[in-house]
C-alpha cells in the first residue's frame, strides 16, 4: 500500500498561534472586502452593480488599444476591457449608467463596425442588466449567504456538541472570508458565479472539518486520560492521510474546470482551487484549535 | 452469495439501466433506436440552458401606470359622448390620471355617478374632478400585464421561435426566454414595440404649422416641443417623421403639427401584410380595418378630402399623405422606406395588436450558438481530463480498491446523466461545472471508507472484518459531509438564477448519487470478492 503520509507526529495545535496570524489576516482581508462591496468600492460584476456587458468574437485578432480609442472617440466612458487575444476575443463592460437598456450595446456595435470596418465579427454575448434586476441579484445572493450559513449552523448544532459547532463554524467563515479577500485583492470581479462558488467552498470545507471532529469525537472517547491537546493532535496525524487525498481530488477536477473549462467558468474555478486549499488548511489548523481554545482543555462532556 | 448481495446488485443493474434509457435521447444513438422505442420511451433528455445553446433571457417590466393613464383618457371621451346621449353638454380635460368635467352641475355629477361605477370622486373645490377608483386601477395594471404576456406570445408565436418560454413573474414583470434566435435585436424589437398604431389628422390650417423649420436633427426634438410649447392650439401636438437621404444616409427628422385625438387607431385592424409597391421594389404594410374601422375610416376621409393624414406608430409618424379621395372598402398602406425584415415585423406586430403599456427592458441575456457551443466543448474537455486525472490518482494510491473507486465513479456520472435525463433537468454551464466538481467529490466517499479500512487492518483485523466495520465507522462521516454539501446547493436552487439554479440541481444530484454509489456500490463490490473466500490480503 502506497501511502503519501505515514505515522506523522506533527504538533499542529502548537503551531496555532502562527496559524491564527495567518487567518486573521486572511480575514480581515475578507472582512475589509465585504465592507467596500457593500459600499460600493469593489469590482462588482454587471449582474450586482447593473449595466452592459458585450464579448465581441472577431475574425482577425485586434489590437485592444486600438478598440479603446475607438470606443472612447464614439463617446464611450467609463469601460473596461478585456481580451482574449488566442481567440481574438474581447470583452467590454460598462457600468451602471442612465441610458436605456439596449442603447449602449448599440452604440458600441455601431462604432466599432464603423471604426474598425475590415474586422468583422459576431456577438458571443450580451448581458444587459438594469438597476433593479441588479438590485434583486444582490438581495437575492446576500439571502443566499444568509440561508446557507443558518442551515449550515443549524445541521452542526445538531450534530456537534456547541463547542464543535462554534469550531466548524469560524473556521467555514473564515475560508469564505480568505477566499472573497483574494479574490477582492486580486481585483477579480464579485459576480453572482464567484458567490456561488463561495457557497460551494463553505458546505465543501465543512466536510473536511468534519472527518476530522469525528476522529477527535472518537478518539476523546477511548483515550479519556490524555490532555484534549494530545488526542486532538493525534486525531488529526491520523486522518491527515484522508483529508490530503480527499481535497486531491477535488482540487484535481477543479484545477481541470480552471484549464480546460473555458473562460465563462474560469474564476469559478479559481475560486474553488483556492477554497480547497484554504479548506484544507482550515480544518486542520483553525477549526481544531478553536474548539480547544472555546472548551477548555479538560474534561469533555461525551455526546 | 448472500441474498442481500444479489439484492443490491440487481439495485444497481436496475438503476443503471434506467439511467441509459433516459440518457439515450442525448446521444446520436437514440435515431438508430427501432420506431417503437423512439415513440413509447423517454424521448427527451437533458435540457441544455440558454447559455449553451445560445439564445436570449430577456426580462420586461410592464408599465402598468401607463395602462391606467391610457384607461382614464378613453373614460374621458367616452364620458362626452354618453354625457351627450343624455342631453349634458360637457367638457372634459385630462391631467395625469385626472379628469377635470365642467360644468359642474348636480345634474352632470349624478349622470357621472350613474355611468361610471368605476370612477371615484377627488376632493376639488368646487369642479367635478375624477378619477379611476383604486381597485380599478389595480385591476387594469393587472390586466395588462396578463394582456402583454398574450400579445408576445402572439408576436412570437408569428415569428416562429421554438419552444419560446414566456412567463409572468412577480406583480409587473414578464420574463421571455427564446432558445436559438439568430438575430437577437430583432426579437427584442419586436417584442419591446407597443405597437400603438394611430392615424391623425395633420393640421395644417393652425398659423403655428407654417412656423415649424422644415426639419431638424435627430436629438433636437425636446428642444424644438420646448420651444413651440404654448404657441401651437391645444388641442395639437408636434410629432415627428424620420427621413433618411438614400445618397448619403443622413437622418433629419421632419416635424408635423397634428391633432392629439386620433381619428383611427390600431384595435380596428382585421388584418396586416406584408406587398411590395411594384415601383420602387419596396416592401409596404398594407392594412385593413374590420367593419367598424372602415366605416369610421370612410367618413374621416370623406370629411378631410385634401387635407394629410399622418400614420402614426408609437408615436412616430410614419407618413403623412394627402387624402385624394373618400375611401371606402377598409384598406390603407403604410410605407416608409422598410427593409424587408423590418416590414414583415410591422405586420407581425399590427396583426399581434398592441401592447396595452409599455415596456421596459430590465434585463437581457443574450448567448450567441459558437459560445454556448464552445462552452459545450470546453465543458467536455474539463470533465474528461478531471475524471482521468482522478482514475489514475485512485489506482495510483489505492491499488486494486482503487479499480473499485473508478467503477463507483463511472456508475455516479452515468447515474448522474441519467438521473438529469429523467428529470428533464436544464444543463447549464454552471451546472458542468457542478458535475465535475461532483465527479471530484464522488471518490471521497470511498476514500474516507478505504482509509477507515486501513486503520481496521493497521489495527490488526482480518480484511473482511476491516472492510466491515471501515464502512460501518465511515458511513456517519460520510454522510454528514454530504449533508453540507446539500444544504448549501439547496440554497443555491432558492435563490440562484437560471444558470446557477442548474448548478444546484447538477450538485446536489450528484452528492446524492454518490451516496448512493459508494454505500450500495462499492460495498457490495467488497462483499462479493470477500463472500469467495476469506481474502488474506487486502490491495488497498
Amino acid at each position: 500500500m502506497i501511502e503519501l503520509i505515514r505515522n506523522t507526529n506533527i504538533d499542529f495545535l502548537g503551531k496555532r498561534y502562527i496559524a491564527f496570524i495567518v487567518s486573521g489576516i486572511l480575514s480581515i482581508i475578507g472582512i475589509v472586502a465585504i465592507v467596500q462591496i457593500a459600499t460600493g468600492h469593489a469590482n462588482l460584476g454587471i449582474d450586482f452593480a447593473g449595466g452592459t456587458s458585450i464579448q465581441f468574437k472577431f475574425e482577425k485578432p485586434v489590437v485592444l488599444h486600438s478598440v479603446r480609442v475607438a470606443l472612447e472617440e464614439g463617446g464611450l466612458k467609463d469601460f473596461d476591457l478585456q481580451d482574449l487575444p488566442s481567440e481574438n476575443k474581447i470583452l467590454i463592460r460598462v457600468k451602471k449608467t442612465d441610458q436605456r437598456l439596449g442603447q449602449i450595446a448599440e452604440t458600441i456595435e455601431n462604432v466599432l463596425q464603423q471604426k474598425l470596418p475590415d474586422n468583422k465579427y459576431v456577438v458571443d454575448s450580451t448581458t444587459e442588466i438594469g438597476p433593479k434586476v441588479g438590485g434583486r441579484l444582490r438581495a437575492d445572493a446576500a439571502k443566499a449567504v444568509a440561508f446557507a450559513v443558518l442551515g449550515i449552523l443549524i445541521y452542526v448544532a445538531f450534530r456537534f456538541q456547541f463547542k464543535f459547532g462554534v469550531g466548524a463554524t469560524i473556521a467555514t467563515f473564515h475560508d469564505v472570508l480568505a477566499v472573497l479577500g483574494i479574490f477582492f485583492i486580486m481585483g477579480r470581479e464579485i459576480n453572482l458565479i464567484l458567490i456561488t462558488a463561495l457557497l460551494t467552498i463553505a458546505g465543501y470545507s465543512l466536510t473536511d472539518t468534519v472527518v476530522v471532529f469525528d476522529r477527535i469525537r472518537e478518539n476523546l472517547k477511548i483515550k479519556q486520560r490524555e490532555s484534549v491537546e494530545a488526542v486532538m493532535n493525534l486525531s488529526i496525524n491520523e486522518v491527515l492521510s484522508r483529508t490530503i487525498i480527499t481535497s486531491t481530488t477535488v482540487l484535481l477536477t477543479s484545477i481541470a474546470l480552471f484549464f480546460f473549462g473555458g473562460e465563462v467558468i474560469h474564476d469559478f474555478a479559481l475560486a474553488m482551487i483556492m477554497g480547497v486549499v484554504v479548506g484544507t488548511y482550515s480544518s486542520i489548523f483553525v477549526a481544531s484549535p478553536v474548539v480547544l481554545i472555546w472548551g477548555g482543555s479538560r474534561p469533555f462532556a461525551k455526546k | 452469495m448472500k441474498k442481500n448481495v444479489l439484492w443490491r446488485l440487481a439495485l444497481i443493474g436496475i438503476t443503471i439501466i434506467l439511467a441509459v434509457i433516459f440518457f439515450l435521447p442525448n446521444t446520436p444513438a437514440f435515431r438508430y433506436m427501432p420506431q417503437w422505442w423512439q415513440q413509447n420511451m423517454p424521448d427527451k433528455g437533458i435540457v441544455l440552458g440558454l447559455d449553451l445553446q445560445g439564445g436570449l433571457h430577456l426580462v420586461f417590466e410592464v408599465e402598468g401606470d401607463k395602462a391606467v393613464e391610457l384607461t382614464t383618457e378613453r373614460y374621458a371621451s367616452r364620458m362626452k359622448d354618453i354625457l351627450a346621449k343624455k342631453k349634458l353638454i360637457v367638457e372634459t380635460s385630462v391631467s395625469g390620471l385626472n379628469i377635470s368635467v365642467s360644468p359642474s352641475s348636480s345634474d352632470v355629477r349624478k349622470a357621472i355617478e350613474d355611468s361610471f361605477p368605476t370612477l371615484a370622486p377627488v376632493e376639488a373645490a368646487g369642479k367635478l374632478v375624477y378619477r379611476l377608483a383604486g381597485s380599478e386601477a389595480k385591476r387594469i395594471k393587472d390586466t395588462s400585464v396578463d394582456q402583454a404576456l398574450e400579445t408576445i406570445r402572439n408576436r412570437i408565436d408569428q415569428f416562429g421561435v421554438s419552444e419560446p418560454t414566456i412567463l409572468r413573474q412577480g406583480e409587473n414583470e414578464i420574463v421571455v426566454q427564446l432558445p436559438g434566435v439568430k438575430d437577437p435585436k430583432r426579437a427584442i424589437d419586436l417584442i419591446g414595440k407597443t405597437a400603438q398604431l394611430e392615424f391623425k389628422m395633420v393640421d395644417d390650417e393652425a398659423k403655428t404649422a407654417a412656423e415649424l423649420p422644415q426639419s431638424i436633427a435627430p436629438g433636437e426634438e425636446e428642444n424644438l416641443i420646448q420651444q413651440f410649447s404654448g404657441k401651437i392650439p391645444e388641442d395639437d401636438e408636434i410629432l415627428f417623421e424620420k427621413k433618411v437621404n438614400k445618397e448619403t444616409g443622413v437622418v433629419r427628422k421632419i416635424p408635423l403639427l397634428v391633432k392629439k385625438q386620433a381619428a383611427l387607431t390600431g384595435d380596428l385592424l382585421s388584418d396586416a401584410k406584408v406587398n411590395i409597391d411594384s415601383r420602387f421594389s419596396e416592401p409596404y404594410v398594407s392594412v385593413s380595418f374590420n367593419d367598424a374601422g372602415a366605416k369610421t375610416f370612410e367618413d374621416v376621409t370623406g370629411a378631410n378630402v385634401k387635407k394629410r393624414m399622418a400614420i402614426i406608430l408609437d408615436n412616430t409618424v410614419y407618413s403623412a399623405p394627402v387624402i385624394q379621395e373618400r375611401i371606402a372598402g377598409g384598406n390603407a398602406q403604410i410605407t416608409g422606406s422598410f427593409t424587408m425584415d423590418e416590414a414583415k415585423d410591422l405586420s407581425i406586430v399590427l396583426r399581434a395588436g398592441a401592447l396595452p403599456a409599455p415596456l421596459k427592458m430590465l434585463q437581457n441575456v443574450t448567448v450567441g450558438p459558437s459560445l454556448g457551443r464552445d462552452s459545450i466543448e470546453a465543458g467536455k474537455m474539463a470533465g474528461i481530463i478531471g475524471t482521468v486525472a482522478v482514475i489514475i490518482f485512485m489506482i495510483f494510491y489505492y491499488r486494486l480498491s482503487g479499480i473499485i473507486a473508478d467503477f463507483a465513479l463511472l456508475l455516479n456520472i452515468v447515474l448522474l446523466l441519467g438521473a438529469m435525463a429523467s428529470l428533464n433537468a436544464t444543463l447549464t454551464l454552471p451546472g458542468i461545472a457542478g458535475m465535475i466538481l461532483a465527479i471530484g467529490m464522488a471518490v471521497d466517499s470511498n476514500v474516507l471508507m478505504f482509509e477507515r479500512m486501513r486503520d481496521e487492518l493497521r489495527a490488526g483485523k482480518t480484511p473482511r472484518a476491516a472492510v466491515d466495520s471501515g464502512y460501518h465507522k465511515a458511513f456517519w462521516t460520510i454522510f454528514d459531509s454530504h449533508v453540507t454539501t446539500l444544504i448549501t446547493a439547496a440554497v443555491l436552487f432558492q435563490f440562484g438564477t437560471g444558470p446557477i439554479k442548474g448548478f444546484a440541481v447538477t450538485l446536489s444530484l450528484g452528492v446524492s448519487i454518490n451516496l448512493f454509489t459508494a454505500l450500495i456500490g462499492t460495498k457490495s463490490v467488497f462483499d462479493i470478492i470477500n463472500s469467495k473466500r476469506e481474502l488474506t490480503k487486502l490491495s488497498i
